[in-house]
């Protein structure tokens, strides 16, 4: 009875171990498998071949994409951090009013759908001259990440002992200087976790990406690999869009096993104790 | 949430605090919130006020600099006796019902599944940090990616899913999973339930690792059944992280767009609000109706949000007593 147990608890695991897993891996099969060989299904690698790979970067500016990819969600997280930062300080440590409801708001606006503001962000985008250009995604992109980096930080902030900025403060020093000296150091991990899922809600993005840019050079990954196209209308390069896929997922693969209880620690912090 | 803030200031200290030193901390306060603030009104406020303004007007996306003021005809007009605008358009209610649909099953499921993985993963075993990694993978995934990578294995003539249905002999034809009204909305159901289950699942698993063991120790000493110690100990215990998980699910949820514009493209069987808002408002150009559908998802949503709020801290409440 108990090795029965034992059995089925490690089949279960086996279980989601294989439904998590089994749609990455057969990307990568599929991504090394190109003309009629995609039309039979196979289910163990049969061979090595780059093919999709060359040709996502020859047939379609992907690199480039790849690198508006980079630049939108890392302005997106400097920027992000930079402003929450100090702001957190203020939320976590500081009691002034109106302090709750400020904090509501700002959770509120984590909360937005994000096509209520789909119109209006178009026309500030258009009036700022930034329609169909890197910058307007960064700008479009904030809305979806200052909010949870706010919270998220004053959270972490409201953790720290009380005691820690006490000290500093009978020592003359200024607000600005407690924050930079003493709770930066300390906030650095809790600014790893938010960057990290501030990277990763900017690198996904997809509505705002496909809907403010135009052309194909603009284009962040999501909307470049969404509307991947082959040599006629009907007929979708599916290797190439796989190769793609296995391209840009394997960085975020290796931030999640790299960084998985940071993450798990900033996804429980902006939920449970929110 | 706010009662933990303000269990902070005892009488004494809110009394040294009128000190210079608070007064300055507490201008430093407004000068360290004031940037993210104008941020935040900048690239949210303004935009949901433009958006809510559009839906009164006749805006088109070509020239969104000369509209009319048309009042609420983008909701409901009556032209020579027919009515029309969107509360009469059956492709809104449509969608807004694949959006309600889609929401109540996926999130049942999710939470159904990401309580069984928790607990799992909430066992001591070896290998068990590899496979919160492991879970961690269909979450980070970009959504865009995962439509595409279901697309492929869902596809009608050579996919991989009806190739394995078929040789086990579950079906006796391909099925086509995203293009048949009868199966688009449950394969979208499917491919959302594979992405986000271990969100639920990894804040259930915070849930239960705070628990106090000893609890469970006199359970095992008094000889109750497992399950029975489930719903009588761990359910009420996590109920709080739980309650918060299915809220956050549920509201994305209701917004989702990425997954079922890749997955299924602008199809009436599984068109949800947001996509439907999106093609009126770039595909169709028609700023006007768009912005009112949008404005529509906007009020739905934030009702939502201050009711669950409003009964979620009525709730904490409780449980503080």
């Amino acid at each position: 009875m108990k090795i029965l147990a034992r059995i089925g608890f490690w089949l279960l695991v086996l279980m989601i171990a294989m439904f998590s897993l089994f749609p990455f891996y057969y990307a990568v099969i599929s991504s090394f498998r190109s003309g009629t060989e995609l039309f039979s299904v196979a289910y163990l690698p049969e061979r090595f071949d780059l093919v999709n790979y060359l040709a996502v970067f020859q047939r379609q500016p992907f690199g480039r994409n790849i690198l508006n990819s980079i630049a939108v969600a890392g302005s997106v997280v400097a920027l992000s951090l930079a402003l929450g930062i100090t702001a957190a300080y203020a939320f976590g440590r500081i009691s002034f009013r109106g302090r709750s409801l400020l904090l509501f708001t700002i959770l509120g606006v984590s909360m937005f759908p994000q096509v209520a503001v789909l119109s209006g962000m178009f026309e500030l985008i258009r009036s700022f001259g930034l329609y169909n250009t890197i910058p307007g995604l960064i700008l479009a992109n904030l809305m979806l990440t200052m909010p949870f980096t706010i919270w998220v930080l004053t959270t972490f902030m409201r953790e720290l002992p009380k005691e820690i900025e006490e000290a500093a403060f009978v020592d003359g020093a200024t607000p600005w200087i407690v924050v930079r000296r003493v709770f930066l150091p300390l906030m650095a991990p809790a600014a790893v976790t938010t960057g990290l899922l501030a990277f990763i809600v900017s690198w996904n993005e997809f509505l705002f990406a496909l809907t403010f840019t135009l052309t194909n050079e603009q284009r962040t990954v999501p909307p470049a690999i969404a509307l991947m196209t082959g040599s006629t209308a009907y007929e979708l390069p599916w290797g190439a869009i796989m190769a793609a896929s296995v391209i840009v997922t394997l960085p975020i693969i290796a931030l999640v096993l790299v960084f998985q209880r940071r993450i798990v620690a900033g996804i429980t912090a902006g939920a449970v104790k929110g | 949430m706010s009662d933990a803030v303000a269990g902070r200031i005892t009488p004494a200290s809110a009394r040294r605090r009128r000190s210079s030193l608070s007064r300055s901390r507490v201008r430093a306060a407004w000068l360290f919130i004031a940037p993210p603030l104008i941020v935040l009104g900048l690239v949210a406020g303004w935009p949901l006020a433009r958006t809510i303004w559009f839906s009164f007007t006749d805006a088109n996306l070509n020239n969104l600099r000369e509209y009319e003021f048309i009042g609420f005809e983008n909701y409901l007009a009556n032209y020579d006796g027919e009515w029309l605008g969107l509360l009469t358009d059956p492709d809104w209610w449509r969608s807004v019902w694949n959006t309600v649909w889609f929401a109540l099953v996926s999130v049942s499921i999710e939470t159904v599944l990401g309580m069984l993985v928790a607990l799992i993963l909430n066992a001591a075993f070896p290998g068990r940090g590899i496979m919160r990694a492991i879970i961690l993978i269909p979450w980070a995934i970009p959504t865009v990616v995962s439509a595409k990578m279901w697309n492929w294995m869902l596809h009608d003539q050579f996919g991989v899913i009806n190739d394995m249905l078929l040789r086990i002999g579950l079906i006796s034809a391909p099925i086509t999973w995203t293009a048949s009204p009868d199966t688009a909305l449950w394969t979208v159901v499917m491919v959302d339930v594979w992405k986000t289950t271990p969100f639920i699942a990894l804040l259930i698993l915070a849930a239960l690792q705070m628990l106090p063991q000893d609890i469970y120790e006199a359970a095992r000493v008094d000889g109750i059944h497992p399950i029975r110690v489930f719903f009588r100990v761990t359910l009420p215990l996590i109920r709080p992280a739980l309650l918060v998980a299915v809220i956050f699910r549920a509201l994305d949820a209701l917004r989702v767009f990425d997954l079922i514009y890749v997955l299924t493209a602008n199809s009436r069987d599984t068109m949800s609000m947001s996509v439907y808002a999106r093609q009126q408002l770039v595909d169709f150009q028609e700023v006007g109706l768009g912005s009112a559908a949008s404005t529509l998802i906007f009020l739905i949503i934030a009702l939502l949000v201050v009711v669950t709020m409003t009964v979620g801290r009525l709730r904490f409440g409780e449980d503080a007593r």
